[in-house]
């Protein structure tokens, strides 16, 4: 590891002031996936710029009944939090199906949003990888790509996000509270005109696909912080879930995820509003929009589910060796689907 | 080897860097361990499981993988578990921790900590080099399921009541000690020891070991091994 400087930041102008005025900087939050990748020269800062202290550790309900989530908020506490647990049991169910107990102890909310891609070249400094040095190829084409992705790849990267949660959140239509960004302490472009130096990106176009530029993640810009991660209301009526699929029953990242929140009309069975996200499987969690059109307004029987999910899972380009995620994909997607059918139904005979 | 008590920087954390002046890149950490107080001058990037091992000679948490990957290295951090290979010392500066050395300490009316009592009735272990961050992982795991906070296999039902302790059914146990691997496979016995000490409570405090000899309630359900094997 290379050496480095370290400046525990107070608050946020702080931080952002902090990472304006030294050298190489990076922001630290639990550390889980940075400090792993300082021990592998994958990263290289010159001063972290700690921010897991930083006063954004609350969860609370926002007018109109969404919550806010505070980005140096632990997993752990998130998933165990009564407000999340109730109003969007996914989250919990999300953060609770990554890592292990202890990690998420420690890894904070804007940390788990902003962790890098695990494929083994990223992580290895000896590899061509466009992601850590662009330019430079991608050894995962043409080497193990077992777990890579299957949609929306580039001949650049074919790596996935590995974020259980940000599949969760592209289906809750959330938003991600940002703040500061290129040493300008908070530029305030969000519109409202409040002048508290953030502004707001949806969950959905936060992630990218890896075009031409695998060495962006997200749109996040340099010094950018994430504060918050914003909740809608759940609808009342409306069920939901997050299934993940891995190669052991626990601590393990997901060869293929899903994330699906369901509104049935109760008067005619049919959907009024569907969400469908599917992790492990693109360099961001998909939003599955071909299915979700094809579903709404429709009532969800068995062949109209399979259609629905075959349309958006025909796009699907799988490298040589990993076809199997497809239909991994494809019968997660159906099941998770159905499942909540079920659950919308009973839940509308339900008193 | 980078740890140096004879560094000149100036601590960090106040450090005010003039102009391009490198940020010192060594500074003091003062920690809690095992109820005793350190105060150190390290490099910033030593862990917190290197300066336990290196500095303070508690080689009780062990380096298995240095990447997250095992839990060999699980302390209690402030009373939570957490993996002390991935923390900074100095990120920590000012925390409470207690390796599987000061486990005995915790103990009300003084140790063997229950949990070590259950491993040696039932055996839990083969080789021993999981066993620290198992211990560490368990204690820290019971009090997060007393707490109330949920798991991956928590029903439905009991995440959606909040505030609640959470049964630590054997499932439940597997799923919580997920995040220490035992190459040994002694998962079976290490989860029968923790069932044991849930039965118990923190009985069979007069060491005769007289509890163990039933099983407890998640013992049988318990006896397949938690799924795991390979790095993640
Ligand atoms: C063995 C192992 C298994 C895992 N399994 C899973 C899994 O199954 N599913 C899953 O989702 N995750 C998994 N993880 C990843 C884990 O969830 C992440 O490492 C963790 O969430 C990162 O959070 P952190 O606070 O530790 O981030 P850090 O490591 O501190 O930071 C990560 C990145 O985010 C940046 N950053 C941190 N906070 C902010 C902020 N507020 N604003 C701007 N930038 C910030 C940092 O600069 C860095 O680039 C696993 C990790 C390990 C080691
Ligand atoms: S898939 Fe992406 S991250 Fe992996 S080697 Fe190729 S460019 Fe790098
Ligand atoms: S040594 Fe820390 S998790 Fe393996
Ligand atoms: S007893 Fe040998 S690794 Fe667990």
């Amino acid at each position: 590891m290379k050496p480095f400087g370290y400046v525990r930041a107070g608050s946020l102008r702080e931080a952002a002031a902090a990472y304006a005025a030294h050298p190489d900087p990076r922001y630290l939050g639990g550390g889980t996936n940075l400090v792993d990748l300082m021990k592998l020269g994958v990263e290289t800062p010159a001063t972290l710029i700690d921010v897991s202290r930083l006063p954004l550790d609350a969860v609370e309900e926002r007018p109109g009944g969404g919550l806010r989530i505070g980005a140096t908020a632990r997993n752990s506490d998130v998933a165990a939090h009564p407000l999340v647990r109730t109003h969007h049991p996914l989250v919990s169910r999300a953060l609770l199906a990554g890592a292990s107990g202890q990690l998420r102890n420690i890894a904070t909310i804007g940390g788990n949003l902003l962790q890098r891609t695990r494929c083994p070249y990223f992580q290895d400094v000896s590899k061509a990888c466009n992601k850590r040095l662009p330019g430079t190829g991608c050894a995962a084409l043409e080497g193990v790509h077992r777990e890579h992705a299957v949609l929306g790849h580039s001949a650049h990267c074919i790596a996935t996000h590995p974020s259980d949660l940000a599949v969760a959140l592209a289906a809750l239509d959330a938003d991600i509270e940002l703040y500061g960004g290129d040493g300008s302490g908070g530029t305030d472009d969000d519109g409202d005109g409040d002048g508290d130096g953030t502004r707001t990106v949806a969950a959905t176009d936060f992630h990218r696909l890896p075009g031409d530029h695998p060495e962006r993640d997200t749109v996040i810009r340099p010094g950018e912080l994430v504060t918050a991660v914003l909740l809608p209301a759940p609808a009342p009526g409306a069920v939901s879930l997050y299934r993940k699929v891995r190669d052991r029953a626990s601590y393990a990242f997901a060869l293929a995820s899903v994330a699906a929140v369901l509104d049935l009309d109760p008067a005619t069975g049919r959907v009024r509003h569907v969400a469908l996200a599917l992790g492990g499987l693109a360099h961001r969690p998909w939003r599955a929009t071909t299915a979700e059109r094809a579903l709404t307004g429709a009532v969800p029987d068995a062949d109209t589910v399979r259609r629905a999910v075959d349309a958006e899972l025909d796009r699907a380009r799988p490298l040589r060796d990993n076809a199997h995620k497809v239909v991994l994909a494809r019968n997660l997607a159906r099941d998770a689907l159905t499942t909540l059918t079920t659950l919308a139904a009973t839940a509308r005979r339900a008193p | 080897m980078v740890v140096s008590p004879t560094e000149h920087a100036e601590h960090a954390e106040h450090a005010e860097p003039a102009e391009d002046a490198a940020p010192a890149t060594a500074g003091t950490v003062t920690l809690r361990v095992n109820g005793r107080e350190h105060t150190l001058r390290t490099d910033h990037r030593v862990t917190l499981l290197d300066l336990l091992r290196e500095h303070l000679g508690l080689t009780g948490p062990k380096k298995g993988c240095d990447h997250g990957q095992c839990g060999a290295c699980t302390v209690l951090l402030d009373g939570r578990r957490a993996n002390s290979c991935l923390l900074l010392a100095v990120a920590h500066n000012g925390a409470e921790v207690v390796t599987v050395e000061g486990l005995a300490a915790i103990t009300p009316g003084g140790g063997p900590h229950p949990l070590q009592r259950a491993f040696l009735r039932r055996d839990a272990f083969q080789c021993g080099f999981c066993t620290p961050g198992q211990l560490c992982s368990a204690v820290g795991a019971l009090a997060e399921a007393a707490a109330g906070h949920p798991s991956a296999v928590t029903p439905e039902a009991a995440l959606a009541e909040p505030g609640r302790p959470v049964e630590p059914t054997a499932p439940e146990l597997r799923e919580r000690l997920s995040g220490n691997l035992c190459r040994c496979g002694a998962y079976p016995a290490i989860v029968r020891a923790v069932a044991d000490t849930v039965t118990d409570g923190a009985a069979d405090g007069d060491g005769d070991g007289d509890s163990d000899s039933e099983a407890g309630p998640g013992a049988d359900a318990a006896a397949a091994p938690t799924p795991g094997g390979g790095p993640v």
